[in-house]
Formats: C-alpha cells, structure tokens, sequence
C-alpha cells in the first residue's frame, strides 16, 4: 500500500496543461485514475515507457490527464488499437481505460477477442451503467427498471456482467471492485499490472450527475454506500452459494488470478522456431 | 533489404498476382506490422503476410474485423513501425472511420483496397473502381488522403513501396487501389533495389512535456509535416482524434484551432501535390481528344489510343496514378488544346466528376462506362474515341 500524498501524485504524473479535468462533481473516474497512478508508483513502472490508451467517454480523458505517452482514440476501439501498439512495441506497457459502454456496448467484439488471443494489455474498465458523455444514456450495464434519458420509463433489457464475460472467456486476471474500496482496487491494479496477458479490472463507479439524478439515488457519496451495500465479496458470495442460498448482489473480489501464456510471448516463440 | 527478401524468397523474379504483389512490396519496404481480416478479393495478401511476416520477426495477425484491423495498424504505427492491412470494398467501408482518425492524428499507414463490384455485398469475385470516391471522401468531415492505382503487378509492388514512403513523409494514410482483375492476375515482376528506407530517430528525449509540440511548431522542413515522436521515447506524446492544439490536446470548440488544423492537413499535402501526384502521358502533345484512365482500365484504353493513331485521329492518353489529390492545375494543362475527354470507367462515374470540374463547360467530358465484373476491351474504348465529333 502507498504512503504516497495526493500533491506528490499530482506533481509525479499529471500533466497539469490539461487540467481542470471535465470530470463532475462526485464523479468516481478520478479516483480510479489516482488508484492506477499509485499502483504505478506502487511497482515503480517506467511512466516514459507506459502508454495509456482509451476509446470514446468520460473515462477515456483519463489518458490525456497522464503526463505520458497517450493514445485517445475512437468510441469501442481502444482495445483495438491498444492491440497495435503492444503487438508492434512488447516493451511498452499498455493500459487501456474504458468504459461501460465503450467496453461493452460498441467496443464488445474487440474486448472479447483480445481475451481470446490473451493480448498483454491491462484493461481498467469504469462501469458507471450509464453513458455519461453524451447525457445519460441507457448503457448496455444498466441494471434492469432503471432510468436513463433512453430509458424514461425504466430499463426492460438485461444488462452484461463485464467481469463474469472476461472470466468465462478465459482472461488470466479479473477483479472487480467499486470506487468504495481504494485499497483492493490498488491492490488488484497492481496485480493485474503484474500479469502477462489480458488483465481486467472493473471499477464500478458512481455517475451523481446521470445516474444518480436520474434514479434519485442522492449524492455520490449516498450512491457510493449504495455501491457498497449492493456489492457482495467473492469469498462471502462462495460461501452462500455452498450453503445453497443465492443473492442478487454483484460480486466484488478478485474473480480470477491464473497463468496463460500472452499472445506476444507466444508469437516470439512461434517466429523464432520458424527461423 | 532486398538481399535479405530475395534470400527468403529464393529468387529475384516471381511471377505473381497483384495481391501477392502487395505482399513483397510490404516485405520491402521494411513493413514491420500487418492486421488483416479475410476477404475476396484481397485474403491473398493476408495469406502472403501470414508466410512471410512471422519468417522475418515480424507481426501479422488476423483481427476479428476490418476496424480492428486498422485500428490495430494504427496503434503499431504510434510506435514508429511501418503498417499496412488490406481489404475491399466492405471492408473499405468498416474502416472509414478509422481512416479519418489516422488523417486526424497524422499517423502514418498503408491501406490496399483491391476492389470489387459493389453496393454492398455486390460481386465479392469480380472487379470494379467502385471506391474511387469512397477513398477521397468516405470518412466523415475535410481531409486530404493520397491514394494511388497501380496498372500492373510489377507497378503495384512499386507503388506499395512508394506508399509506405509517401505515407511516412507525409503523415496520412495512403490507399493502393488495386481491383479484383490486377489482384488475382499472374505478371512476372523482378524484386527492386531498395534503397533508403527511413529510419525514424529511436533517441530518447527528456524534454519537458509541457513544451513539446508535436502537431505544428516543430514543422518539418519549414513545411506543414509535423515533427512527431512515436511512443516510448519519453516525450509523453498524446495523441487524439478530436480537435486539437499544437500539444495535442484537445481543444473542441475553438473555431480557430479547428481551421488551423483542419487547413493544415489538406494543406501539407496540396502545398506539395507536383511530388505527390504521379502520371503518365502517350501522345498528348498535337492531341485534341485525351482517353483519362487509371489502374487496370488503362490498359484497354493505352491499346485504343494506339489503334486511333493507326486510323489518324489525334487523340493521346493520360494515366493517373496518384488518383488522389486530384492535381487540378497539371490536368488543365494537360487538357488546354483538347475539345473532348473520355473517361473509361469500372463504375457508372466517379473520376468524371472532378474532370468535368477542371474542364468546364468548353470541352466534352465523356463517360465509358463498364460494369459488372469484365474490363474494357480496346475495341470499346476505340469506339468511343471513333464516335467523337468536334
């Protein structure tokens, strides 16, 4: 855990031109963008050789808020993209920051097959269930009766489970935490940093402005408690489901921790036995 | 270079299809980075990548779609590698948006578009030039792209190496038009001599992030070609496909930085269009009619041109290679003592249209169109050429 003040990560990795951030009040982003910089600092990871990469939303600004090389691209794409630059440069580290929608919605197809080939890139995910950037949309994570501008009279499809997806697909490292428990998302942040392939963290965050007006859920630290009362940590969750009873909580924890050979690593291999 | 391909290869003279063409001239052209996605006509430069590529150390993979592919192609091209992908025309359409990001953020790649007969999923085997206009203006919003259209195999290893140099030179995306017919034809081509291939500076900086301005202050040359550092060298370079200042930071709702830049990306490109435009001309010099063609349609007409002349008419022949940007200026005046224009075409017209432009009302623009799969016959063009009345 660091003991690392806020001033000195401002004076460490902000690019401070870019500053003040479009980020509203209460808002859980900027929060996960400091877990992420401690992590870094955490393992003491190389910021001239990182490259954060993102799509389209209001987490895909995070990357322009680094003071590192940067790579804001096209709504669902990033992974795409993020694909490229390991692919062509294995030395770079390769962070991806996402959204709900962006991961889950327009970009799906990308995620679920960066897992498939087991890319080395570490994708940290903000699930607000709700498209922020574009006023409060119905996002494919938005839990069913909910309301969004989309969805006045309360949401009737049933929404993706990111981590569960990542986890069935076969990434070697999913977590899943909310904005309320800073110290395990660092903690898995590190760990995920840490893993060769695709790592996976989903960050459920609060969206006050959106979200929460729109379902009267009061302020973001009212809907921060709320995120940490509707979640349910792995171990207790095993636990309940062994007992034989079952609960509509999210499932919060580390979901997956496991060793795959990276597609990278696998490539160097394979060209160098064709050699 | 050369000497290493031949010694993979085996040999210096290959008798190959256009696509597979695509293929050496990446090999090359030190194209360090291929993402693909299967599709008629163009899989065969997929298939040669998947050869060749892994041999040499370097990366092929197969995308799970065509904007993968791209996107992909773009992000090996932040790190400073040359990158190419190859599709046709449904593909060409998923990519369009990428195009545009790449022509926003000024990011070097290769894209070959070996067409096909469209709307739609249309004739998947057969040839067309139905992208012509698809190229130039298919993604969203102004921009200036450079594509070029080979005639034959030999030329189309050529100009992919040509396009790779283009492209880094001038930081845009470059399009190797190709059809269906030059894509799957067999020439014999001999692997050139390449010489002079860029190797961007790999010197790490520390300069102060704050200060550096990738996108205008550092312009190359004196020209409107930024300066730009790929990742990993420590100038925290960011990169963005929304409008943005000389940082690289965005900047949404200045309508001063959007001109700026926007100007500046057509500009770097039309500021320089004698050494971007490529032609070829055959007997224009007493000509009063002018055959314009470009790709594999310029066969056909070359060979009606010829047999015109046989028959005494003036008539001469332009072949664009650079289809675009159009070089306005250098057709009209190519075209300055011409009466009629023909223009032979796999589509129903789309290169007539900025001909018509250049020409106005004094001189008769006319369309030979074909559709459907077969290319012109001399003997269609030359009917043409002989219907003409002054």
């Amino acid at each position: 855990m660091s003991f690392i003040s806020n001033k000195k990560i401002i004076e460490k990795y902000l690019r401070k031109g870019m500053f003040p951030t479009i980020f509203c009040t209460g808002c859980g982003i900027g929060g996960v963008m400091n877990f992420t910089l401690r992590a870094i600092y955490d393992l003491n990871i190389d910021i001239d050789t990182t490259v954060f990469v993102s799509g389209i939303g209001c987490s895909s600004r995070v990357p322009g808020y680094i003071d590192s090389d940067g790579l804001h691209t096209l709504h669902g794409r990033a992974i795409a993209y993020a694909t490229g630059v390991k692919l062509a440069n294995p030395n770079l580290n390769v962070i991806v920051f996402t959204g709900d929608g962006d991961c889950g919605a327009i970009g799906g197809n990308h995620f679920l097959h960066a897992i498939r080939r087991n890319v080395d890139l570490t994708v940290i995910s903000i699930n607000n269930f709700i498209y922020g950037m574009t006023g409060g949309q119905v996002a494919p994570t938005t839990p069913i009766k909910s309301k969004t501008s989309t969805t006045p009279y309360g949401n009737i499809e049933y929404p993706f489970d990111l981590s569960i997806l990542a986890k069935v697909i076969g990434a070697p490292y999913v977590a899943r935490w909310t904005t309320a428990h800073p110290g395990q998302c660092i903690s898995s942040i590190k760990n995920a940093l840490q893993k060769p392939g695709f790592s996976f963290v989903e960050v459920l965050s609060p969206c006050p402005t959106f979200y929460g007006r729109l379902n009267k859920m009061g302020t973001a630290l009212d809907m921060t408690k709320h995120l940490k009362e509707s979640t349910i940590n792995v171990k207790l969750y095993e636990k309940i489901l062994a007992e034989g009873n079952t609960t509509d909580k999210m499932v919060i924890g580390e979901l997956v921790n496991t060793d795959k050979e990276d597609f990278g690593t696998k490539y160097k291999r394979f060209c160098g036995e064709l050699k | 270079m050369t000497n290493e391909i031949i010694r993979l290869v085996g040999k210096k003279d290959l008798f190959i299809q256009g696509d597979e063409a695509t293929v050496y001239g990446a090999l090359l052209a030190d194209c360090k980075f291929f993402a693909g996605y299967p599709i008629t006509p163009a899989t065969e430069v997929a298939e040669g990548m998947a050869i060749w590529m892994p041999k040499l150390g370097r990366v092929c993979v197969q995308m799970e779609d065509e904007i993968a592919s791209i996107a992909a192609v773009i992000g090996a091209s932040c790190t400073g590698v040359r990158a190419m992908t190859a599709t046709s025309g449904p593909g060409f359409s998923l990519m369009q948006e990428c195009i545009g990001y790449a022509c926003m953020a000024e990011t070097p790649c290769v894209i070959v578009n070996v067409q096909r007969g469209g709307p739609s999923t249309g004739q998947p085997t057969e040839a067309a030039q139905g992208d012509i206009m698809q190229t130039m203006w298919g993604t969203h919003g102004d921009h200036q792209i450079i594509a070029l259209a080979p005639k034959s195999v030999q030329e189309t290893l050529d100009l992919t190496i040509e396009a790779f140099n283009l492209s880094d030179d001038y930081r845009v995306p470059v399009v190797v038009l190709l059809d269906a017919e030059l894509g799957h034809m067999r020439e014999k081509v001999v692997l050139p001599e390449v010489k002079n291939i860029k190797v961007e500076e790999k010197i790490k900086s520390n300069i102060e992030s704050d200060n550096f301005k990738p996108y205008r202050k550092h312009f190359k040359k004196s020209s409107k070609i930024p300066n730009f550092k790929h990742f990993g060298l420590g100038y925290k370079t960011y990169i963005t496909g929304l409008t943005h200042d000389e940082r690289g930071f965005p900047v949404t709702t200045s309508a001063e930085v959007h001109e700026d830049l926007v100007t500046r990306l057509i500009d770097k490109i039309l500021d320089d269009i004698d050494n971007v435009w490529y032609y070829e001309d055959y007997l224009i010099d007493d000509a009063e009619i002018m055959v314009i063609s470009y790709g594999i349609t310029s066969r056909p007409a070359a060979s009606a041109v010829k047999m015109a002349r046989e028959k005494g008419i003036k008539v001469g022949h332009i072949r664009l290679i650079t289809i675009w940007p159009f070089n306005y200026e250098k057709i009209k005046e190519l075209l300055k003592n011409v009466h009629t224009v023909i223009v032979p075409e796999m589509n129903l017209g789309q290169m007539i249209h900025p001909i018509r432009e250049v020409v106005g009302k004094d001189v008769k623009v006319i369309l030979a169109p074909r559709i459907g799969g077969a290319i012109h016959s001399p003997k269609e063009i030359f009917k043409y050429i002989g219907e003409v009345k002054p």
